[in-house]
């Protein structure tokens, strides 16, 4: 619609028009043949490592549900990212907020050095530490101990995400409002809040699917079969002979996948998927 | 803290809001990170005699870094990965997508960002499995759709794949900041810039770019951070062949996990830390230069 | 901001005194020295650690405990009227990171009263402090007195000693040999029966299959990738067949004429197209190596008795081979020349292999005895082996059960009686696992066309800085 006037509809429009749709093809095979993997080999009958048209059959699901740690590792992802998500984006909205209206002195500063530091954190080398750690604070084996340490790594890159959203709502909304005698509760509630809930609910999908994945920190910190998540547990698919079980990881696969796209269709048909801001020079 | 307090928080309030996560940062990141430099400073390993007695070697490790050929091969590789994948892959492909975005039919357009966000929210071992599929050397998609059966991808053209596979895995976030960012280019500015000739390059110089400068500048900085500490090469090349795809937190992983020597790995962390904050501070410079 | 700087200057010293205090401290002290501590209690918890889960890795192994170990014991246990309770904490991760985390739960003083590691490991933990001999944890008389002893073989017995003491049992073990495809072999005019008598036997057998079209003709697990495969299905046989052991007499092999050797061989095959390196760089080379040589595509493979059993079977096989009794065939792995071979053997071999060790840790140090030797006695073991295995029979921790099983399996009766006896065990030495790294890169040298020499001086230097210049041999 900005790309051209709507006179014009000749020649060069047309092949400027076919030219666009032909870089959105090839952007779209780019995207959609590594999927085809997932979307072909849980339903085949021989499931290998390479994607081809299957022999239809729903075998490997049976095959996979006999797995007794299939349904409970899911339930405890949900558990340990829903904790994870939850902590993180309350904490990191109400520091956001306050960082956005409040001047504090060496806050970008602060907030650099914090989302350099999640980056040690996440590494490998910080296992043994953080393993020391929880094992002192009697963390070890608790969903709820290793939700914590993750909203850690998660809070830096939250905070200052969420903050460029609030810094997107207009001050003067706030200003005003107060001058009409609303408490900051009030202002909160009913002027910051529905502003910002869309860039809260991007950030909660996105904390949600790094927790989602993390393999280290839930393989090291809960040590129980039946409390590790999608992420530990399906490392374990692997036959008699030690290679990775072909019938069993695309179904899992699958199922480990489909909570993030269906939490991701929910925010965005709710809210709007959407990212925002940017640094103020 | 001083001057405005728009909200009329007042300092208490605002206290009280920031501390929660001011305590779980301290606690669970600041601490566990200051214990990795820490451990950076020693010969600590997971097993064998240094582990019971430690000895405090000082900037040791990181000397011996510095002189190590296989950090600064590990280190080249990973400004490569950061470059290829992230600065330009997600980078211009995001901007790229964004920009086609705004004139595609919206049918088209939730197709199109679907796929491409699928990308970026599958979990990281599906995501392995998914380009192991794709670039196998007998049987991968890749080989049967180009009709050969002799290229093995991963071990022929290892970085090459792995920026491909970055750039597919990470292109969702740079679209998304990216058109959050073009709609805030004022729709007449662009039509007046238009009417007086101005097309494609220049279009977008005087036009566009002076308005989304800072959203280029935090999409760079953060798609750096993240891929500088990307793990995922690990799960599809392990670093290899013979350490040619090994960036640094791969390199750190090898070193921690399969040679022991936590000290040493430590250090590393450390050095991509700095990295990581000369990279943020150039960035920042150069926003401030252009500004 | 002043208060502010003062507090974060205060915090940070605060850390590091608790951060210096914490990684230093000896992970021994603290475990128990009473060996009769809780010897009479009536109500016992014992737990076991193992990489094994149910519906994933070693299946088999997680059913025996849970199904059977389990219930079996703690019924026995009842009749002498002590309850217990048994946990099983299943893992089912890569070996690794396995070990990481055991090691991590026993410098804290956590970790299941019953673990299991690989064999190889039993020397670091040691030295780390984290294991102690099976006689200062449950009593010397104790361990001494087991009547199984007797049932273990004295090779697979190297499996469980660290410095002369037993501080486990072992579970089983493997030997390696070379796998040929018979069919590839009558291709390219070689014999059914082979048996190399050198190096240059396997080379020229390798030429030969290399006249056959669309065939590697010798997997030899080489580089990084293939990790602690390369050290011990490739690298230390060929070590063994030029005559050394990587650590002997206190001393570990530096540049020294074995190395070069070993090396050479490398260069050899690799050199004159006889292998595939795709094959040993890719990350998942093993498995690709494996379904290769189930497709008739690779005609000499290096490898373990595990090959055969878990992943040709024909009924419980990774990749299946139908015809595997009759196309696969094996030999002995040659020294480089007859006599060659350490102690002048004419052929070697390499074992590896899990043990099972009690966790100097544990509250119930006699009990958790009574079910580490009710896991190691043959009724138990041939119930594993029968009844959870699926017909795939190892060569395993009891000689009276192998004598009964493996007969009915060629190739493992052909490992037992003839790969065993000539077999090395890997060092138990706590920088075994960063010189088997070095290792690995020397062969990844060579691989990408180093010179052997080279490649022996780069490791040798690397070498000297892991384990200090006075303990390698050169020369």
């Amino acid at each position: 619609m900005t790309t051209s006037k709507p006179t014009s509809f000749g020649p060069r429009w047309m092949v400027g028009r076919i030219g666009f749709y032909v870089l959105i093809a090839v952007i779209m095979v780019f995207f959609a043949v590594p999927m085809l993997w997932l979307a072909s080999e849980p339903f085949d009958k021989n499931p290998g490592l390479a994607a081809h048209w299957p022999q239809w059959t729903l075998h490997n699901f049976a095959t996979t549900f006999r797995n007794p740690n299939l349904v409970p590792s899911i339930v405890n992802s949900l558990l340990l990212c829903g904790a994870a998500t939850l902590i993180t984006i309350v904490l990191a909205a109400l520091a956001a907020y306050v960082l956005s209206r409040v001047r504090i002195p060496g806050r970008d500063a602060l907030l650099y050095v914090l989302l350099l530091l999640s980056s040690v954190v996440t590494g490998t080398a910080a296992m043994v530490p953080i393993y020391l750690m929880m094992y002192e604070l009697g963390l070890i084996n608790s969903i709820l101990g290793t939700s914590v340490v993750l909203s850690g790594g998660l809070l830096p890159a939250a905070i200052f995400m969420l903050k460029d959203f609030v810094d997107g709502v207009p001050r003067s909304y706030e200003e005003s409002a107060r001058v009409f005698g609303a408490s900051p509760r009030q202002v909160l509630s009913h002027i910051v809040l529905p502003i910002a809930r869309p860039g809260i609910a991007t950030i909660l999908v996105w904390s949600f699917i790094q927790a989602w994945g993390n393999f280290l920190l839930p393989f090291l910190l809960l040590q129980d079969t039946g409390k590790q998540p999608a992420a530990v547990i399906i490392h374990t698919l692997q036959n008699e002979g030690g290679g990775v079980d072909l019938s069993s990881l695309p179904v899992f696969s699958l199922l480990y996948s489909i909570p993030v796209v269906v939490l991701y269709l929910l925010v965005n048909r709710r809210y709007g998927f959407r990212f925002h801001g940017g640094i103020k020079g | 803290m001083r001057r405005v307090d728009v909200a009329g928080l007042g300092v208490p309030r605002a206290l009280a809001f920031i501390a929660p996560a001011i305590i779980i940062i301290a606690v669970f990141l600041v601490f566990p990170a200051l214990w990795t430099i820490y451990i950076g400073s020693t010969n600590f390993e997971l097993t064998g005699p240094n582990s019971i007695n430690p000895q405090f070697v000082g900037f040791g490790n990181i000397t011996n870094a510095i002189t190590d050929p296989q950090f600064r091969g590990s280190l080249v590789l990973t400004v490569v990965y950061v470059a290829g994948s992230a600065v330009i892959g997600q980078n211009l492909l995001g901007f790229l997508l964004a920009w086609l975005m705004r004139s595609t039919p919206k049918l088209l357009r939730s197709i199109v960002q679907g796929l491409i966000l699928l990308a970026w929210i599958l979990p990281g071992t599906v995501v392995a499995f998914l380009w192991f599929a794709l670039l196998d050397r007998n049987s991968g998609t890749l080989n049967a759709l180009l009709g050969n059966h002799s290229t093995a991808w991963l071990i022929q053209y290892p970085m090459l794949s792995l920026i491909f596979f970055n750039t597919w895995r990470g292109t969702a976030f740079s679209m998304m900041l990216y058109g959050s960012a073009l709609s805030t280019v004022p729709p007449t500015q662009l039509e007046i810039a238009r009417l007086s000739g101005a097309r494609g390059w220049r279009l977008l110089r005087d036009v566009v770019l002076p308005h989304i400068r800072g959203h280029v500048l935090t999409n760079t900085l953060l798609i750096t951070l993240w891929t500088a500490n990307d793990f995922s090469p690990y799960l599809l090349t392990a670093g290899g062949p013979n350490h040619a795809s090994e960036v640094l937190p791969v390199f750190i992983y090898d070193q921690a996990l399969n040679s022991s020597q936590f000290g040493y790995a430590s250090a590393i962390s450390v050095l991509l830390l700095v990295v990581n904050l000369v990279i943020a501070l150039l960035y920042l410079r150069l926003l401030r230069r252009r500004g | 901001m002043r208060i502010r700087t003062g507090l974060l200057t205060i915090g940070v010293a605060g850390c590091l005194l608790v951060l210096t205090g914490c990684i230093g401290q000896s992970p021994a002290s603290s475990g128990n020295s009473d060996t009769q501590l809780n010897a009479n209690a009536k109500d016992v918890t014992l737990s076991i650690s193992s990489n094994s889960i149910v519906g994933g890795k070693n299946d088999s192994g997680a059913r025996w405990i849970t199904q059977y170990v389990v219930p079996a014991f703690t019924q026995m246990e009842k009749a002498k009227g002590v309850t217990v309770h048994i946990t099983f904490n299943g893992d089912g991760s890569d070996d690794g990171s396995y070990g990481q985390k055991q090691v991590l739960a026993l410098r804290t003083g956590g970790g299941g009263d019953i673990l299991e590691i690989d064999g190889t490991d039993v020397g670091d933990y040691s030295e780390s402090g984290l294991i102690k001999p099976l006689g200062a944890v449950v009593g010397q008389d104790e361990v001494s007195g087991w009547s199984g002893w007797s049932q273990i073989s004295k090779s697979v017995q190297q499996l469980d000693e660290y410095k002369g003491q037993a501080y486990a049992i072992p579970i089983g073990t493997d030997g390696r040999v070379l796998f040929y495809n018979k069919n590839l072999f009558a291709q390219a005019g070689l014999p059914a029966n082979w048996q190399p008598k050198s190096w240059a036997d396997i080379i020229t057998a390798g030429q030969a299959l290399k006249k056959v079209s669309g065939v590697t003709p010798i997997q030899l697990d080489g580089g990084t990738a293939m990790a602690e495969t390369t050290t011990v299905n490739g690298f230390l046989p060929m070590l063994a067949g030029a005559g050394q052991l990587l650590f002997d007499n206190g001393k570990w092999q530096g540049n020294t004429a074995a190395m070069r050797s070993a090396l050479g061989f490398y260069q050899q095959i690799f050199s004159q197209g006889l292998a595939d390196p795709v094959l040993d760089e890719e990350s998942q080379g093993r498995d690709q190596s494996f379904a290769e040589f189930a497709a008739n595509k690779i005609g000499i493979y290096a490898e373990s008795d595990y090959m055969w059993r878990s992943i040709l079977s024909p009924t419980v096989g990774n990749d299946k081979m139908a015809d595997r009794n009759s196309a696969v065939g094996y030999a002995l792995i040659p020294a480089q020349n007859p006599g060659s071979g350490i102690g002048g053997q004419n052929f070697v071999s390499y074992s590896g292999g899990g043990v099972r060790l009690i966790n100097p840790h544990t509250k119930y140090p006699q009990q958790a005895w009574e079910l580490l030797t009710f896991m190691a006695s043959a009724p138990a073991i041939e119930t594993y082996e029968t009844q959870y295995l699926g017909g795939a029979t190892q060569v395993t921790g009891n000689t009276e059960v192998d004598k009964k099983l493996l007969a009915g399996d060629p190739l493992l009766n052909f490992v037992s009686t003839k790969a065993l006896p000539v077999t090395h065990f890997r060092p138990s030495e706590g920088d075994y696992t960063q010189v088997s790294a070095l290792v690995q890169q020397a062969t990844a040298d060579v691989i990408s066309g180093k010179s052997p020499a080279d490649a022996a001086s780069t490791y040798a230097t690397s070498l000297a800085k892991v384990v200090g210049q006075a303990n390698v041999v050169d020369n």
